[in-house]
């Protein structure tokens, strides 16, 4: 298990070195997009329009955050469950989307995804959500509005703590670490 | 006669906007408790990890300026209300929605009521759902539960066979939360509700995960189940935040109710880790 520092943009030269269980120190921009911003997103490539940032490098982070307090640029800001982008993934992936993050089982579509054209799943601790909240450093609406918190945010991280959960290889991490910890456990 | 005993439902607003406020932003101290001995526990040290950003997390949250999660949740009300108990001043059910509409708003928690289909957030979080029981006496209980999006996507009922009997409700129950997995943002709690209809399986279920966490069932049989059933889904090897380890639930709770000859409806129902619930009597 070795820890990394990354900036984005992503490159794949970033996302071969990585392994599931490694932990990442995320610096840079960040994109949020949750269910409501994918459809729309996906809407647009359908209808052969631009999306509202360009993929290519980027990381998105699935989250929905709290509303921000006068004086801070976000609330609280930790990851919503990734299962629900299954559908919208692959397809931004193919696009040169390099991370997700997230928290809780991503499908084989996407793990294949990641494969083919090198990318990562990064997993978040659900429920940390102030203190991911109180590290953002910046943060500005830049689509879809009206979407309300699920509206897609550009937010600056640094140092934001992720464990590789599918790496470019095929492994995934939650299944790892469930194998080695079955069974150990004793009631006291 | 017993006497007739006034409550303002402005007294009920209050309450539930203070129980808002304070359910988004502090822990309740028997959920930390029960981390605390799972940290002590624990063998994992991704798990231990895990652990110690989930006690940094309540630290900077009960500072009271970010939730302890973004998503502050649907507000779920279960009230208890004294037959001898006449509400006055307004009507009760736009008292409680007035209460949380407020608290969201001030508190600045997040709004995640939005119409089913078209997804358009309503930016009110409203409205609350209430459960209503009826109960001796002339008080008011209210249990306010935040309730997540997350884990509340990880419940089911499922109409079990007769023949299923406990062994076929302890294997429903452990195989489901062990496939939920790390998606309800374990170590979780998990309510179970057994027997009486097919809603009532679901609010057994949900009521189940508000009790004092790890508190076992008073009767005995069940509370032989919740052992059995804890066991196995920290067996499972999920752990915190399903990144490995051996605390994959705080606690298994389990109601029962009569049900049908012809039925034994099971109704499941996960509580995340910060399981956000305060109540009170009026």
């Amino acid at each position: 298990m070795a820890e990394y520092k990354l900036t984005t943009p992503l490159t794949d030269d970033d996302i071969i070195k990585l392994k599931a269980g490694d932990v990442v120190y995320l610096s840079g921009v960040v994109y949020t997009a949750r269910d409501a911003a994918h459809m729309r997103m996906v809407k647009a490539l359908d209808e052969g329009k631009e999306l509202p940032f360009d993929v290519k490098g980027q990381v998105i982070y699935y989250v929905g955050p709290s509303p921000a307090r006068p004086g801070k640029p976000i609330g609280s800001a930790g990851p919503t469950t990734a299962y629900r982008m299954n559908p919208f993934a692959p397809r931004l992936i193919s696009l040169g989307q390099k991370g997700m993050i997230g928290k809780g089982k991503m499908s084989d579509e996407v793990k294949q995804a990641c494969m083919k054209y090198k990318a990562c799943y990064f997993a978040s601790i659900g429920g940390a959500a102030a203190v991911v909240g109180s590290a953002v450093k910046e943060a500005e609406i830049i689509a879809y509005p009206e979407l309300g918190p699920e509206a897609v945010r550009k937010l600056v991280v640094e140092g934001m703590p992720l464990f590789v959960c599918f790496d470019s290889y095929g492994n995934d991490l939650y299944e790892m670490a469930k194998k080695e910890w079955a069974g150990k456990f004793k009631l006291a | 006669m017993a006497e007739v005993r006034n409550v303002s439902v402005k007294d009920v607003e209050e309450a539930i906007y203070k129980m808002a406020l304070d359910a988004a932003y502090h822990l309740p101290e028997d959920i930390l408790e029960a981390e605390k001995k799972a940290y002590e526990k624990e063998q994992s040290p991704v798990a231990k990890k895990v652990l110690e950003t989930i006690f940094q997390n309540v630290d900077v949250s009960s500072k009271g300026e970010f939730p302890l999660c973004q998503d502050t949740g649907l507000a779920v009300i279960f009230l208890e209300v004294g037959q001898d108990v006449h509400f006055v001043d307004g009507y009760l059910v736009d008292a409680i929605n007035r209460g949380v509409e407020r608290a969201y708003k001030d508190g600045y928690l997040r709004k995640s009521s939005c119409n089913p289909l078209t997804r358009e957030n309503y930016g009110n979080n409203l409205p609350a759902i209430v459960h209503t029981f009826v109960v001796p006496g002339d008080k008011v209980k209210i249990i306010f539960d935040a309730k997540g999006g997350g884990s509340e996507s990880m419940s089911k009922v499922q109409m079990m066979k007769p023949a299923d009997g406990r062994d076929g409700i302890i294997q429903t129950v452990v195989d489901w939360v062990i496939q939920a997995g790390p998606n309800p943002c374990p170590p979780v709690i998990v309510g179970v509700g057994i027997g009486g209809d097919f809603e009532r399986a679901a609010v057994m279920a949900k009521h189940a995960t508000l009790r004092k966490v790890g508190e076992p069932s008073p009767d005995p049989v069940l509370a032989d189940m919740e052992k059995e059933i804890y066991e196995r889904v920290n067996n499972s090897g999920v752990g915190p935040a399903g990144l490995g380890g051996l605390t994959t639930c705080l606690g298994v709770h389990v109601e029962m109710e009569p049900c049908h000859i012809a039925t034994l409806p099971l109704g499941i129902n996960i509580a995340c880790h910060v399981n956000r619930h305060k109540e009170i009597v009026l």
